[in-house]
């Protein structure tokens, strides 16, 4: 989790990131920062999110995303 | 042939009256309705006696947007879209700059509107809709239009902290809309995926396609662009034939694989423009949908859209993709340091300012006819056989012209950056910084690599959070900077100018 704050804090910094559960819905997240969080999570957690699994749902919140980071490292 | 924008809209409802022109997820205008609807609109604003005045329109993007800034235009003055997710400081400053005879604002904004500029009458869109329809007043405004009448005002970074307004007439427009005509295919089918925003100039294209070739335009949510699945749903749902997006939105999807399961499956044209296009993100839409033309536009909000260059053979990731030739009654060349000028059949591979002249060249700064004489200069070299009586328009742009004549964009003269498909002054955020306190001085410089603005500063060290905060009450999201560096002393040269070079 903490690895994933640090990117969160490069990325927006402004935000509540760790608390807030509506991250894209009051557009701290839009779609520049998705792109860099997107490419430095897959760097730093050798990932490679699939483009569907890029939705509002897994990215609302630091929570979800993590929920998100978990279950693909578990499937590889 | 058609003269001015209004011309194009009586046409259009006359061939096409039940046909869908704009579209939203909440609703759908046909030519019918967005005439009647630009109508009443129109009967109010020209009923105050301002002809040619501003318009402000506070909207989200999305059909009734499209629906006001017709019915400005039909009652024979000029609109400027605001972007209302600015912060209120800049949407001041702009409005205080405009000077509007009116503002028009959706129900829920008329409130702010009328808190950030308290001299002129603030509408709500909705009251303007029930507006009873004036025909003999709009018959009259129509008629007098003329093509060089101002369309819009454009308000893009200003170097010194202050918004510019640039004003653009009908004439470019419809220029670039009969050159589209006489180049591709359009017609009554087509369906355009909207992602320019409206305060733009390339979002002419989306506003005006439909009310020349009766093709509508489907106003994409800007979420949407975030999530491909979302995306590639909606763009088949809506079957958009057409897009023209800035590269950042089509580089985007390259970026996330937006493709590997679904596809687009009715795009036939694919046009981008505001920035350089990379040629990796281009090549993965093109391994993907084959089958569609890619364009490449060039043009400023000055000039309108002035350049293209259709890609039909294939490009190495280390290419450029060249900014082509111009339009129809567009002239292209490059004014070198020692004044003079070269034309495309000249010398090759010497770099100089792009600048252009006809129909790219009959916009001017709002109230700003120094800047304007500054930037539109008069040459006589030109004169002969081109329209546009002599003006040149400088765009600040470098380039040369390659083999077969095209033109090749190689960079900018000035501290102008394009990120994310906007065109951002950097001295415009220096300006906003350094009204925070404890920031003595500051310099920004764009890392092109990491496609972010570098913030760096003397003074007393503030966290990354304060500076962002702080910045971000004074300047759109698209201005904030990616990384700020707190120097002792920032590099200057001779005469104690920050030197940028040595930042980096």
């Amino acid at each position: 989790m903490n690895e994933l704050y640090e990117i969160l804090e490069d990325i927006i910094p402004e935000a509540d990131y760790k608390t807030s559960t509506s991250l894209v819905k009051d557009g701290n997240l839009t779609s520049f920062e998705l792109v860099r969080l997107v490419t430095q999570i897959n760097d730093v957690f050798d990932l490679s999110i699939p483009s569907e699994e890029i939705t509002p749902e897994n990215f609302d919140s630091a929570e979800a995303m993590y929920r998100l980071i978990e279950r693909l490292e578990g499937e590889e | 042939m058609a003269e001015t924008i209004l011309d194009y809209l009586e046409t259009a409802v006359k061939r096409f009256p039940g046909r869908p022109a704009y579209r939203d997820d909440s609703c759908t205008y046909t030519f019918s309705e967005i005439h009647h609807l630009a109508g009443a609109i129109g009967s109010r604003l020209g009923a105050l006696g301002r002809r040619g005045g501003p318009v402000a329109v506070l909207m989200e993007k999305g059909a009734d947007l499209a629906a006001a800034l017709l019915g400005v235009v039909s009652g024979g003055l000029c609109y400027c879209p605001i972007d209302v997710g600015m912060p209120k400081e800049r949407i001041r400053q702009i409005l205080s700059s405009l000077r509007p005879v009116a503002m028009i604002a959706s129900e829920k904004l008329t409130g702010t509107a009328g808190m950030l500029y308290e001299a002129c009458p603030v509408f709500s869109f909705e009251a303007l809709c029930e507006t009873e329809e004036d025909p003999l007043l709009l018959a009259e405004i129509r008629s007098r239009l003329e093509p060089a009448d101002c369309l819009s005002i454009l308000y893009t970074s200003g170097s010194t902290g202050v918004p510019k307004g640039v004003a653009g007439t009908h004439g470019a427009v419809i220029n670039y809309l009969e050159w589209l005509d006489s180049r591709y295919a359009f017609g009554p089918e087509d369906v355009l995926g909207n992602q320019v925003p409206l305060h733009f100039a390339a979002a002419n294209h989306d506003l005006y396609c439909p009310l020349r070739f009766g093709c509508s335009v489907y106003f994409i949510p800007p979420d949407a662009f975030m999530f491909p699945k979302q995306l590639v749903s909606l763009l088949n749902e809506n079957r958009v034939t057409t897009v023209l997006w800035v590269p950042f939105a089509l580089g985007m999807a390259a970026k996330l694989r937006a493709f590997e399961k679904e596809r687009p499956e009715f795009l036939r044209y694919v046009f981008f423009i505001g920035e350089v296009m990379p040629v990796r993100q281009l090549n993965y839409w093109r391994s993907h949908i084959p089958e569609a033309l890619y364009v490449n536009l060039y043009g400023c909000t000055e000039t309108y859209i002035c350049c293209f260059y259709e890609i039909r053979r294939e490009f190495a990731e280390d290419e450029t993709l060249p900014i082509g030739e111009p339009l129809t009654n567009v002239g292209v060349c490059l004014l070198k340091e020692d004044g003079s000028i070269l034309l495309p059949k000249e010398e090759k591979s010497a770099e100089g300012e792009l600048c252009v002249f006809g129909a790219a060249a009959e916009g001017s700064y709002y109230r700003d006819s120094d800047r304007t004489a500054e930037q539109f200069i008069r040459r006589k070299e030109i004169l002969a056989g081109a329209a546009g009586e002599g003006i040149l328009y400088r765009t600040g742009d470098l380039a040369r012209f390659g083999a077969a004549g095209e033109l090749i964009f190689c960079g900018r003269q000035d501290e102008q950056i394009k990120h994310l498909g906007y065109r951002i002054e950097l001295g415009e955020i220096e300006a906003a910084a350094r009204g925070i306190e404890g920031i003595e001085d500051c310099a920004c410089v764009y890392d092109r690599k990491g496609e972010r603005i570098m913030f760096c500063y003397e003074g007393a060290e503030r966290s990354k959070k304060e500076l962002s905060q702080a910045l971000a009450g004074k300047l759109p999201r698209y201005m904030l900077p990616g990384k700020y560096v707190h120097v002792e002393r920032l590099p200057r040269n001779a005469n104690g100018k920050v030197d940028r070079g040595r930042i980096v």
